[in-house]
């Protein structure tokens, strides 16, 4: 079970040497055991060289920044790896596995398991990364005409219609008013353009927080156990402190006040200054949408407590279910009279999600309300270090949150691949949920929106005491076994923290809908022979 | 009520350290003025396409088509585009998993990781392994990625050449490590003396510093100075001795405007220098689709090799790179096709040909238009812009202008060069944002506005600096080296 709090290592080699004696589902492999061309440097990183000083080379595994060596990553850990070495195993000898196909529900990426772009979006992104087809009659044949028109918009944006040229270390200024517009319109409350920074990505827009506000192991961030793995590698990447609020899996993953209150108090009594709280809502990997008045008792807690409230909406447009909606956390607190000067908020989206799920684009926001104008100035000299995030990504971005509207031409169109997306996202969380909670032992709570399945696997004791021969945390012995018996490819739950003493996987609704049946009857298979062989 | 959360007072001290003068004060102050309707000409970065460099035609074509899948089934679709960029677009398509829309590997898509070793493998003549290739969202989150690795801690020192490029600085600053300078000698052309390098890191560990780690910046930047075959061995020599890691910035390598250095790799010199030294010397070399001819800054593509790295280290590199899960694909693209370009007999050949020169034959002539318009100036030596895209006059000051620019509260450089935006609209940045010996003023511009535009914007400096130095000159003397 990792260490979530005050996770820095007493000694540097130390914690390597544990790191690597450790074989748990979080490790990243060894190299893949494809040729070097090149001899790299022999064996073990310690082994000296013959330059004159006999120190470690430099950049060895004992000599680099052991917050690198800290931080994990699961979501491409080495079940990935595994998957891959499967995968390239198949392709090499049809027929040598037990699958046709490895099926990778480990990470949400939608358009790499068949969704489709939506058409609209792509059309406006090709006309402006290559604008000097505008002018020629041929496009008005291959482009839808409003598509056309809103390249010309963008275009009149960008100065000198430059989409190769850095922009604003923020993002195009004109850009930043149709997202500001956009999020005004989404919550009834004003967006100041000025507040936004685009970024490749929501995940880069994290780390300019956390590197902000983590001075050192003393600084603390709240963060959902279970979480989705960017913010406790984040964290270790920047030194801090990983504080757990535990969510709960009886009341569908619900979110207790009395929980953060807890979890604040403990952290400060071992000498942790808490300064942000992460929500991810809709949540990852959980997939609960938080009731408003949660989210109004959240909002009150970071106010009372002084807590930085970090919202990752990035699933925004993925709710399922009839009796939930999205609400921006922005919006519950100006709803609830509060201002800049009561509350630091910083809510991050992304293009990755939603129905549009263009992840290949790294395109992404964070809107930052409720700081002085002095920690601003910090934001953006940190921001135009790497000068700018990807036109293109930010273009997307602007999309997104101004799509095409009633009355537009390709709005029906456009309508029609957004609620096929949705609805068939729906069907898929349902059928998933339902085939998980008929396994023998499984729980799973009901994806309310996101992209994920968070099942609980009740382990046998024959089961736990096989992977503790095995040398790995149950839950990544089952999802191993899993793996090369269905070619399915999920994440232990041990990658996003959970209660210890439990265990889950994290599995994505993504796969198409045709090929879903037969998962659910692989999986069923597989479970089965699983609990035949190790039940007690 | 709780005290605010975030206050200046509680931000992370790196943070504050930081500074990154190409978008500070002087871009900032321009900024302003562009909205209250003054022309400026931004030359405080090298972003081509922002002063009317035109992308090339070849490369936006194939994008297009890889962002807009469905025009390849369109019957017309070579009414617009040419058969070989359908031809290509169809290519990378293929390497993806699901089109542009979908994560790649974290290092990057496979097949595009093996055109850049092939890229490098002709331009070198010794194999590169796809797998210690690593696309990243432009070089900086590239060298930002191998500073993090490297850096623990202040105890640790990089060092970097005065003047550099501040990204440089602002890494240090960020993770915590301590920048080690060693300075170029503006008289010997912004040359590198290794006795330079030794005392720098004899004084560094003296104060108690690991040095781990040289930087450096072929071409030069802002300085532009090509490094000789000589230098780059010695420089490796020097790195071997004192067990360093290399890491050669090397994003103009196609912006070379003189004959007698080209470019040449550090990696071709390392591996031309044979084992042992070419098995154990650690490198790491960055390139970038923002430079060179290309100029597509936007797109935010670049890549890093590794070399003599050790496997495990590759691999927390790797874990490191897949926590942002993977580099933006459009620009995978850009770069696959900035290292495989069209060829002889492709269609789009001539036409990527004619573009590309056109592009490379102008910069090298408005570097010359801006050295010798600079030294045209009685108060102005500047070198020779052997590469790069930047001009680095030296601007001698006088004593009553330095003490009208002490009296402002400003540096000296930044006085000049604000009065200099003011009168001009030219936006520069001043020497002291890329480091500069004691008493010695600079600024930095680039030679990327347009050709046609350049004898006037080199007129409208001399009669600023003119008058200027009319205005504060007293004949006493001039700050000099």
């Amino acid at each position: 079970m990792r260490r979530f709090v005050i996770g820095r290592a007493k000694s540097l080699l130390n914690r390597s040497y544990q790191y690597h004696c450790q074989d748990q589902a979080l490790l990243r492999p060894l190299a893949p055991s494809h040729s070097r061309f090149l001899s790299s440097t022999p064996g073990l990183d310690s082994s000296s060289t013959s330059s004159a000083s006999s120190m470690a080379p430099p950049v060895s595994l004992d000599t680099i920044n052991p917050k690198v060596l800290e931080c994990e990553y699961a979501v491409r850990g080495e079940i990935v790896t595994l998957a891959q070495r499967l995968q390239d195993e198949l392709k090499a000898k049809p027929g040598s596995q037990p699958f046709d196909e490895i099926l990778y529900c480990n990470i949400g990426n939608p358009q790499s398991l068949g969704q489709q772009p939506i058409a609209f979006f792509r059309e406006v992104i090709a006309l402006c990364d290559h604008p000097s087809i505008l002018d020629k009659s041929e496009t008005q044949g291959l482009f839808s005409a409003d598509a056309i028109e809103r390249a010309w918009q963008i275009l009149d944006q960008i100065p000198g219609r430059a989409t190769g040229a850095y922009s604003h270390s923020q993002g195009v200024k004109g850009l930043r008013d149709t997202i500001a517009a956009g999020i005004e319109a989404r919550d009834g409350f004003p967006a100041n353009p000025n507040d936004i920074f685009l970024t490749d990505g929501a995940s880069p827009a994290v780390h300019m927080m956390m590197q902000l506000l983590i001075r050192s192991e003393k600084d603390g961030m709240l963060c959902p156990i279970p979480q989705y793995p960017l913010y406790s590698a984040s964290i270790a990447l920047h030194g801090g402190s990983l504080v757990p609020y535990y969510l709960d899996e009886a009341t569908g993953w619900g979110l207790e006040i009395s929980e953060l209150k807890k979890q604040l108090e403990d952290a400060k009594s071992k000498g942790i200054t808490v300064r942000a709280l992460v929500v991810i809502n809709p949540g990852n990997p959980t997939g609960q949408v938080l009731a408003e008045d949660n989210q109004r008792a959240i909002v009150e807690f970071c106010k009372q407590e002084g807590l930085v409230l970090l919202a990752d909406e990035v699933y925004q447009e993925n709710v399922y279910v009839p009796e939930k909606k999205f609400h921006s956390f922005k919006k519950i607190a100006r709803s609830m009279g509060y201002g800049e000067e009561d509350i630091c908020l910083v809510s991050f989206q992304s293009v990755s999600k939603g129905y549009y799920g263009e992840c290949g684009k790294r395109g992404g926001y964070m809107e930052v309300t409720g700081f002085s104008p002095e920690v601003r100035e910090q934001i953006y000299k940190v921001a135009s270090v790497n000068l700018c995030s990807n036109i293109s990504g930010q273009i997307l971005a602007s999309l997104v949150m101004s799509p095409p509207k009633v009355g537009d031409e390709s709005y029906e169109s456009y309508s029609a691949e957004k609620d096929g997306i949705l609805s068939s996202l729906a069907r898929r969380a349902k059928t998933l949920e339902d085939a998980f909670n008929n396994l023998e032992g499984v729980t799973c709570n009901k994806a309310e929106g996101a992209m994920y399945l968070f099942p609980r696997i009740r382990l046998p004791q024959k089961a736990i005491k096989a992977a503790e021969a095995a040398k790995k945390a149950p839950d990544a012995f089952y999802c191993q076994r899993l793996l090369n018996a269905t070619g399915v490819v999920v994440v232990p739950g041990s990658g996003f923290g959970q209660v210890p003493g439990t265990w889950h996987f994290r599995c994505t609704i993504l796969p198409q809908e045709d090929k879903i049946p037969a998962i659910v009857s692989r999986l069923t298979e597989f479970h089965k022979s699983f609990m035949d062989e190790f039940r007690d | 009520m709780a005290p605010k959360a975030l206050d200046y007072e509680s931000l992370n001290e790196n943070v504050k350290k930081v500074q990154y003068a190409v978008r500070g004060e002087l871009y900032l102050r321009a900024s302003e003025l562009q909205k209250e309707g003054k022309k400026i000409i931004f030359t405080n970065v090298g972003n081509p396409h922002a002063l009317g460099q035109k992308p090339l035609t070849f490369p936006r074509q194939v994008v297009a088509l890889c962002q807009a899948p469905f025009l390849l089934d369109d019957p017309n679709v070579g009414l617009l585009f040419p058969a070989d960029a359908i031809a290509r677009a169809k290519h990378y398509l293929s390497m993806t998993s699901g089109g542009l829309g979908a994560y790649s590997d974290s290092r990057g898509i496979p097949g595009i990781r093996k055109e850049v070793a092939e890229f490098i493998g002709r331009r070198d003549e010794y194999p590169s392994d796809p797998e210690l290739i690593f696309l990243t969202d432009g070089a900086s989150k590239g060298v930002m990625q191998i500073l993090n690795t490297i850096i623990r801690g202040e105890g640790d020192g990089v060092l970097v050449p005065v003047p550099q490029y501040p990204l440089y600085s602002a890494a240090i600053s960020l993770f915590g490590g301590s920048l080690v300078p060693y300075y170029l000698e503006e008289t010997a052309n912004w040359g590198l003396d290794v006795n330079d390098l030794r005392h720098a890191v004899f004084q560094a560990r003296s104060k108690g510093i690991t040095v781990r780690a040289m930087v450096i910046i072929n071409p030069g930047n802002p300085t532009g100075q090509c490094l000789s075959e000589a230098n780059l061995r010695e420089i490796l020599h020097f790195c071997y001795q004192e067990n360093l890691v290399l890491l050669g910035d090397e994003v103009y390598q196609q912006n070379i405007y003189q004959d007698e250095r080209p470019f040449i790799s550090a990696r071709k010199v390392l591996m031309d220098m044979g084992p042992p030294i070419s098995k154990e010397i650690q490198l790491v070399s960055f390139h970038t689709v923002s430079k060179g001819y290309w100029g597509e800054c936007g797109q935010r593509g670049g890549y890093f090799e590794m070399t003599n790295i050790p496997p495990q280290t590759v691999d927390e590199i790797y874990k490191v790179a897949s926590i942002s899960l993977s580099p933006n694909v459009p620009a995978q693209i850009f770069m696959a096709l900035m290292v495989n370009p069209p060829k002889p007999g492709d269609i789009s050949y001539e036409q990527y040909i004619r573009e590309s020169k056109g592009i490379l034959e102008s910069l090298r002539r408005r570097a010359r238009i801006m050295t010798d318009g600079f030294n045209s100036c009685r108060n102005v030596v500047c070198n020779f812009t052997e590469g790069a895209m930047y001009s680095f006059p030296q601007i001698r000051l006088p004593p009553k202008a330095i003490d009208a620019a002490k009296k402002a509260g400003k540096v000296p450089d930044v006085f000049y060069c604000l009065k200099l935006l003011e009168a001009t609209g030219i936006s520069t940045v001043p020497g002291s944002g890329f480091g500069q010996k004691e008493g010695v003023f600079h600024l930095r511009t680039t030679i990327l506005p347009a050709e046609e535009d350049m004898p006037a914007i080199m007129a409208s400096f001399k009669k600023f600096n003119d008058e200027f130095m009319d205005e504060y000159d007293d004949h006493r003397g001039y700050s000099r080296m």
